[in-house]
């Protein structure tokens, strides 16, 4: 008597190419993938978690020195770039929809867009840090923040020392979720060329969804390091 | 019938993604100029309760949990949330009660 | 009476598939990556115990002869980096988890295997990483390396080491994620929540400690390594960094650790006592849900360990509270292996005399942690070797015994051959004496005041006798140790083949051919039946059931 289970696998495979051996039915592929990624995230949550940790720690201890540092980087760049990555979640979200709904060039143009945008961040932080550069503010040998006052406390300044760790968790934060960008980008590359061979259709695009999911992640992450490095102690 | 329900789903989605990314773009607007605003101690509240609305608007609308099939995507945000969280606020009761004594 | 397969090379199975090195570094075979694994670790247990060899011969004099300090300083730090990160982390869970899991849940691989092979790479490259690290100069600064030392003051190879604990950790993290979305996705019809062998609570519990803790202690690395390399001075006093946020860090995830090292072990215990009292575990759920209390109250209580390092007492009183309540979970548990022995048809081979030793053991461990947990005593006993023999007790005689208590009762499944079982209740019996008589000398040193991580205690010779009993422990702790080696090897060669189910246990694992076929299952099982059903399987009489051999 043959094994039905092992006709019913052959039978899924001639319907379901992707359908990996050890996967009972597409769904069951499809549903560990996204439970995959979404685990995946929890472990990056984590990951920030500890930098968040330190900056909590700081922020609360050297708070003044830290407004004085805050106010020192380009608050109208961080929000640009902001907005910049919001409008780039969009373009994903819209990206996944066209892959459901089998508009390819849509879906092309929007990964394709998505990219740009993510170029675009990258491109205003690198000038944010050539900034940061030029005004002797990445931490190291060249570092001075002499004579900066506090916001909000007049005749006081800020203590240089406390102002280099700001900077160092500055550069490591926005450091770190830049290398994330960069690996997007990398993942997305490789999602549009793959959208443009026509590999996804509305029966398996999964790729796309949850490369979706991981980019909605690092805008998350920018999301709050905007406010808590840009807009510590702004004052009018 | 659930033909119908999946192609309204799917006309709408679009609408509500517009709609998330104004209201997301709204909300820097908003962090950004409450930041000159002279709140005090609130200032940090307004721009993290800000944040946060953001964050969960892209949780629940762009990363699809709202719709989620699972409560399992829900207990995996949830949890991540809730260990990050208490990293955070447990490190906390060492630095905020090292002055007490 | 169930047919015998016959010797291996006759029945198709995930050993004999296929031959060749790259069939083996190229698969994606959960079962092969465990025994890759199980190659793996073991070799780097044999460095670790290297290094614990070396301590405990300079520890038999007071002076330092036999190593100069800045060495012994090396000795210690490798031991620990290597046995925590390097064999005990991914013990159970890379070599039975990965073997089992799949096949305790009727899947025919894990969700995700070409990430569990990318998980040993991970390994082995970090591997190599902190080999070179030891090889190119050591690493002297305590398995914690503590900043400022770490960050300022050691001239020691702790980039590199960093960075292989790093690598490795991603490793951990990986085998976690793959842990639990199989656990999640790719269960048999049938095999409900509460239908899992405990085992596999043990081991979703262990990974969701690994996949939000590991993270923490790898952004730690990656701070420790950015102050060396760029000075930032995040941890830098002279900048006003300070140097507790490294350990909040660091202890964040490295207590956490100590339950991904004892959990899985927890398992194997609760399907060993299962099996050889011939019933099921008393308070299913009971046990199930402790090991998600555990993993969640684990994550509350990581400052014990900087009682004495300046955090506040308000601090210290929260978190010393806490310790308290992470000890009621795991009591739990003994009580519920205690109640399950109560009336049971005890069966005293070698799986059952490491899973009682682990009893003992793990209760003395456990309970001295409780005294760790006390401030008062805390402020007396750290950093002397009362802390060094409680979480020995621990690790060893409660992780490592239940880690070969597993290899011994699963043994038959990987390997289709039966071990020589004479041989194995003397090396467990010579494991259980040795351990002892290294260890509990050190609850007594410790309290009696040798510090941990001198190599001279010249000041108080007579701390001495104690030593040399412990070093002579070792000795034979060693032999307990190698015997399974030889003659688990030996069993591969000569031992008697084995049957499906040799040890008549419960389990869907052994409702497949030892060893299995490499889709494990010829078909997809469907479960209908509770977990541990001894009472189906012995037949309803409570008479004695020969074990098949």
């Amino acid at each position: 008597m043959p094994d039905s289970t092992v006709m019913g696998v052959h039978r899924e495979e001639q319907h379901h190419p992707e359908l990996l051996h050890h996967f009972a039915e597409p769904q069951q592929q499809r549903d560990s993938a996204s439970l995959g990624m979404w685990v995946f995230l929890a472990t990056e949550v984590m990951f920030f978690g500890g930098l968040f940790c330190a900056y909590l720690v700081y922020r609360t201890k050297y708070f003044g020195d830290f407004g004085a540092a805050s106010k020192s980087i380009d608050a109208l760049l961080g929000g640009t770039n902001t907005a910049v990555l919001i409008c780039s979640s969009l373009t994903v979200v819209i990206a996944v929809w066209a892959a459901q709904t089998a508009r390819k060039t849509l879906l092309v143009g929007m990964l394709a867009l998505t990219m740009l945008f993510g170029l675009a961040f990258l491109g205003i932080k690198a000038k944010e840090y050539k900034d940061k550069f030029e005004e002797h503010h990445v931490p190291g040998a060249s570092f001075s923040f002499d004579h900066v006052p506090i916001p909000g406390r007049p005749g006081e300044y800020a203590n240089p020392k406390h102002a280099e760790i700001f900077f160092a968790l500055y550069f490591v934060m926005t450091g770190l979720h830049a290398l994330h960008m960069i690996i997007g980008l990398g993942i997305f590359a490789w999602l549009l060329f793959m959208a443009w061979k026509g590999r996804f259709t509305p029966a398996y695009h999964t790729p796309v969804e949850i490369g979706g999911l991981y980019w909605h992640f690092v805008d998350i992450v920018w999301i709050y390091l905007f406010p808590l490095l840009y807009l510590i102690d702004r004052h009018p | 019938m659930s033909e119908h329900k999946s192609s309204d789903h799917a006309k709408s989605p679009l609408k509500m993604y517009f709609a998330v990314w104004a209201a997301l773009i709204v909300g820097t607007f908003i962090t950004y100029e409450a930041a000159f605003l002279e709140l005090g101690a609130f200032n940090s509240v307004v721009a993290l309760v800000i944040a946060s609305i953001k964050a969960t608007l892209v949780v629940l609308f762009f990363m699809h949990v709202y719709h989620a099939s699972e409560r399992l995507t829900k207990l995996v945000v949830i949890a991540a949330v809730f260990f990050l969280l208490l990293l955070l606020g447990l490190t906390m009761t060492d630095y905020a009660t090292r002055m007490w004594s | 009476m169930p047919i015998p397969n016959g010797p291996q090379g006759e029945r198709e199975n995930y050993l004999n598939k296929e031959y060749g090195i790259w069939s083996w570094l190229l698969t994606t075979d959960h079962k092969r990556i465990a025994l890759l694994y199980l190659v793996s670790i073991t070799f780097f247990f044999f460095i670790g115990g290297f290094f614990a060899l070396l301590i405990r011969l300079e520890l038999l004099t007071p002076i330092g002869d036999l190593v100069q300090a800045d060495t012994y300083n090396k000795l210690f730090t490798q031991h620990g980096m290597v046995m925590v990160f390097f064999f005990l982390i991914p013990s159970i869970p890379a070599v039975l988890g990965n073997f089992l899991v799949p096949m305790m849940i009727g899947a025919k691989d894990l969700a995700f295997p070409r990430i569990n092979l990318l998980s040993w790479y991970l390994y082995i490259i970090g591997g190599i990483l902190m080999l070179h690290a030891m090889l190119a100069g050591g690493v002297d600064t305590g398995w914690t390396f503590y900043a400022p030392f770490s960050t300022n003051y050691s001239n020691s190879r702790i980039v590199e080491a960093g960075l292989g604990i790093f690598i490795a950790g991603f490793s951990s993290i990986l085998t976690g994620l793959n842990f639990v979305v199989t656990i999640h996705r790719m269960r048999a019809p049938g095999l409900t929540w509460s239908r899992l062998p405990l085992f596999i609570w043990a081991h979703y519990a262990t990974s969701i400690i690994q996949l939000l803790g590991t993270p923490v202690i790898a952004v730690t690395i990656v701070l420790v390594a950015a102050e060396r390399a760029l000075h930032l001075g995040i941890f830098d006093p002279r900048l006003g960094g300070d140097p507790l946020l490294f350990q909040h860090l660091f202890w964040f995830y490295s207590h956490p650790a100590v339950y991904i090292m004892i959990l899985p072990s927890m398992g194997v215990v609760t399907e060993i006592i299962a099996c050889f009292s011939r019933k099921r575990i008393f308070g299913y759920s009971f046990v199930a849900f402790s090991s998600i209390a555990i993993a969640v109250f684990g994550f509350l209580v990581w400052a014990h360990h900087m009682f004495v390092a300046g955090i506040s007492v308000y601090s210290a009183l929260v978190f010393s509270f806490l310790s308290y309540s992470v000890a009621l979970p795991s009591a739990v548990k003994v009580f519920n292996w205690t109640a399950t022995l109560y009336k049971g048809s005890i069966h005293y081979d070698a799986p059952m005399l490491y899973a009682f030793g682990f009893l003992g053991l793990f209760t003395i461990g456990g309970l001295t942690g409780l005294f760790l947990a006390a401030l008062g005593i805390n402020v007396h006993v750290t950093d002397t070797y009362f802390v060094v023999a409680h979480f020995h007790y621990i690790m060893v005689g409660g992780a490592v015994m239940g880690y070969l208590g597993g290899m011994h009762f699963w043994w038959p499944k990987i390997s289709g051959r039966l071990y020589p079982e004479g041989w194995a209740r003397l090396a467990a019996l010579i494991v259980f004496i040795g351990f002892n008589l290294t260890f509990f000398p050190q609850f007594i040193l410790g309290y009696l005041g040798m510090p941990r991580r001198y190599y001279d205690y010249s000041h108080m010779p007579e701390f001495q006798v104690l030593n040399v009993m412990s070093t002579a422990g070792s000795t034979i702790l060693g032999v307990g140790y190698l015997l399974p080696m030889v003659y688990f090897l030996w069993s591969m060669r000569y031992g008697k083949p084995a049957l499906d189910n040799p040890w008549n246990a419960a389990g869907l694992e052994w409702k497949t051919a030892s060893p299995p076929p490499t889709f494990n299952f010829d078909e997809e099982p469907v479960v209908t039946w509770e977990a541990y059903n001894y009472e189906e399987l012995d037949g309803s009489h409570i008479e004695e059931v020969p074990i098949a051999r």
